[in-house]
C-alpha cells in the first residue's frame, strides 16, 4: 500500500502554512498526526500533490486557561491531552473521551485538531466538542473566525472550514464546578471506531437537573447534537420517565446506516444503551466536584 | 517529484539519505537501512508489528512518512539491549516466560513495552494491557506477554537497586 507522490512542506509558522495552502489550493492538504490522512492516502482515497506538515509550528501546541475557557492548540496530541493536569481538573470529559480513542500508538501522534477537522463521523472528539459547546478557531487569508462545533459539521468529510483555512485552536467553555459528565462508547475491540457513543454533560441542583447537553457519535453522517434530548432531562429528577424521553428524542435525531458494525436496529439499540448509561454515570458524578 | 534530503538518528547513529516524500518510514528502515526487525503485519495501522520509537513515542512506522521523521531520534528493536550489550530485561523475560510463539509480533511488542516501562516503571496488569493495546498477537493469547513485561519491570527494578 504505497501512497501517491507529493511535495512535502514543513512551514515554521501559521502564516507560512496559510500561504502554502493558498498557493496550492485543492492540490494541497494539511498534515497533522497523519493517522487519518495517511491511511486514506495508502488507499488512494486521498491523493494530495502537496502535504503541508504542521509539526514545526510551535504556536499550534499547548493547552492553557483563559478565564472560563480552556484553549487547546490544534497540534496537541491525544496523548498530551490525557496527561494534562489542567484538562483533567477543568474538563475531565475530554480526558475520558481521549482515552477511548484508538490505541496508545495512535494517541501519541493523533492530534485533537486533526480529529475535529477530519469530518469523519467515526471520530470521537466532534460529538464531545458539540456536547461541551466548544468552538473552533479558523485562520485564513481573511483573518481569524470562530465557528461553533454545533454548526461546523455539514456532511461526512464536509465541514464549515474553507479550503484555505487552518484550524488553529479549540476553545472549550469550562463546565460549572460539580457538573456531571460521561463519554460512553461501544466498540468491537480496542482501536475501533464507535458502534455508538454518547457524550453527556449535566448539572444537578437540589436533586433536579438544571442543564443537560447530549451529543452522539457515529450514528449519522455528522455528529448529532440533540437539543431535544437534553431538554427532556432539564427540570426533572432524572427519573426513568425523563431518561426514556431523552432516549426517544435522541433516537429521533440520529440516522445510522447498516455497515459492518451492524444493522440499523442494532445501532439504535446500542445508542439507547450508551445514552442511558452515560446519563446515569453523569448523574452519579454531578455535585461531587468532579468537573 | 523532488527527493528530500533527510537526516536522522537511528539507534544512536546519524543517518542521511535522499528519499521520495511518500516513502513510509517502515520501508526506509527495512529496505534502505536493512533494519528488518520492525515488521509489516497489516499495513493498515492496526497491528503494531511495525512499532518503532520516535523521539520518545511509540509509533506505527507504516503510518509515518520518513519526511515527517526528519530530524528525529529513532529506536528500533535492533537498538534495544541490556546495559552490558546483551539482552535487555524485556528480551530476557519474553524468552523466559514464553512471551512469543511465531515471533512475528515480538519486535513491535518489545519496542512498545520498552517505552511503556520508561514512562511507567511499575505498571499494574491493567496498565500493561492498556499500554499494549496497540499491538496484536495472533499466537500467544497475550497472557505470557503481560507476564513477561511485568517480570521485566521487576528485573529492571532489581538491577537499579543493585546499582545503588
Ligand atoms: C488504528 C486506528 C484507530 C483509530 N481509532 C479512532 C477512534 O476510535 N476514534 C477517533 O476519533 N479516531 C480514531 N482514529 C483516528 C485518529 O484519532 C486520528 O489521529 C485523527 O482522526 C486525526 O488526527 P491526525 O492528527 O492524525 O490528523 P491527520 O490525519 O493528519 O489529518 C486528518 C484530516 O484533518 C485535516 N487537518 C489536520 N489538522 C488540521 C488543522 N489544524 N486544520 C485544518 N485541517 C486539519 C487534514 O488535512 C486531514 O484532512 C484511529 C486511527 C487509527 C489509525
Ligand atoms: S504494519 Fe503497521 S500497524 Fe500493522
Ligand atoms: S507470537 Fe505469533 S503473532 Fe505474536
Amino acid at each position: 500500500m504505497i501512497p501517491g507522490n507529493f511535495a512535502y512542506h514543513r512551514p515554521a509558522d501559521v502564516a507560512a502554512a496559510a500561504r502554502l495552502l493558498q498557493e496550492h489550493g485543492d492540490e494541497a492538504q494539511l498534515l497533522a498526526g497523519g493517522h487519518s490522512l495517511i491511511p486514506m492516502m495508502k488507499l488512494r482515497m486521498a491523493q494530495p500533490s502537496h502535504l503541508i506538515d504542521l509539526q514545526d509550528i510551535a504556536g499550534l501546541k499547548g493547552i492553557s486557561r483563559d478565564g472560563a475557557r480552556l484553549v487547546i492548540g490544534a497540534m496537541t496530541t491525544q496523548h498530551e491531552l490525557i496527561g494534562d493536569a489542567l484538562v483533567a481538573a477543568a474538563v475531565p470529559l475530554l480526558r475520558e473521551a481521549a482515552l477511548q480513542i484508538a490505541d496508545p500508538q495512535v494517541r501519541y501522534v493523533g492530534t485533537i485538531g486533526g480529529n475535529v477537522a477530519n469530518g469523519d463521523p467515526g471520530n470521537d472528539m466532534p460529538g464531545v466538542m458539540q456536547c461541551l459547546d466548544a468552538s473552533f478557531e479558523l485562520t485564513g487569508p481573511g483573518g481569524t473566525r470562530e465557528v461553533a462545533a454545533r454548526a461546523f459539521y455539514e456532511a461526512a468529510f464536509t465541514t464549515a472550514r474553507a479550503e484555505d483555512e487552518i484550524l488553529t485552536r479549540i476553545i472549550v467553555p469550562i463546565p460549572k464546578p460539580g457538573s456531571g459528565y460521561a463519554y460512553l462508547k461501544q466498540k468491537r475491540k480496542i482501536g475501533d471506531y464507535a458502534t455508538a457513543a454518547a457524550a453527556v454533560l449535566l448539572a444537578v441542583e437540589s436533586g433536579r437537573c438544571t442543564s443537560a447537553a447530549i451529543a452522539m457519535t457515529n450514528l449519522a453522517a455528522t455528529p448529532v447534537f440533540t437539543e431535544a434530548a437534553g431538554a427532556a432531562l432539564v427540570g426533572t429528577t432524572l427519573d426513568e420517565a425523563a431518561v426514556g424521553a431523552a432516549v426517544a428524542a435522541m433516537l429521533a435525531a440520529i440516522d445510522p446506516a447498516t455497515d459492518n458494525r451492524g444493522p440499523v436496529e442494532f445501532k439504535k439499540h446500542v445508542a439507547g444503551l450508551m445514552l442511558r448509561r452515560a446519563i446515569a454515570e453523569a448523574a452519579g458524578r454531578a455535585g461531587r466536584g468532579t468537573a | 517529484m523532488d527527493k528530500l534530503h533527510v537526516k536522522l538518528q537511528v539507534n544512536g547513529k546519524p543517518v542521511e539519505a535522499l528519499v521520495e516524500p511518500r516513502l513510509l518510514l517502515i520501508h526506509f528502515l527495512r529496505e534502505e537501512l536493512g533494519l528488518t526487525g520492525p515488521h509489516i503485519g497489516c499495513e493498515t495501522s492496526h497491528c503494531g508489528a511495525c512499532t518503532v520509537d520516535i523521539g520518545g513515542r511509540s509509533v506505527k512506522s507504516c503510518t509515518v512518512f520518513t519526511a515527517q521523521a526528519n530530524g528525529a531520534e529513532i529506536t528500533t528493536i535492533e537498538g534495544i539491549e541490556g546495559a552490558d550489550g546483551g539482552l535487555h530485561a524485556l528480551q530476557e523475560m519474553f524468552r523466559e516466560h514464553h512471551g512469543l510463539q511465531c515471533g512475528f509480533c515480538t519486535p513491535g511488542m518489545i519496542t512498545r513495552a520498552w517505552r511503556l516501562l520508561e514512562e511507567n516503571p511499575d505498571p499494574s496488569e491493567a496498565e500493561i494491557r492498556q499500554g499494549m493495546a496497540g499491538n496484536l498477537c495472533r499466537c500467544t493469547g497475550y497472557q505470557n506477554i503481560v507476564k513477561a513485561i511485568r517480570a521485566a519491570a521487576d528485573a529492571r527494578q532489581a538491577q537499579q537497586e543493585a546499582a545503588e
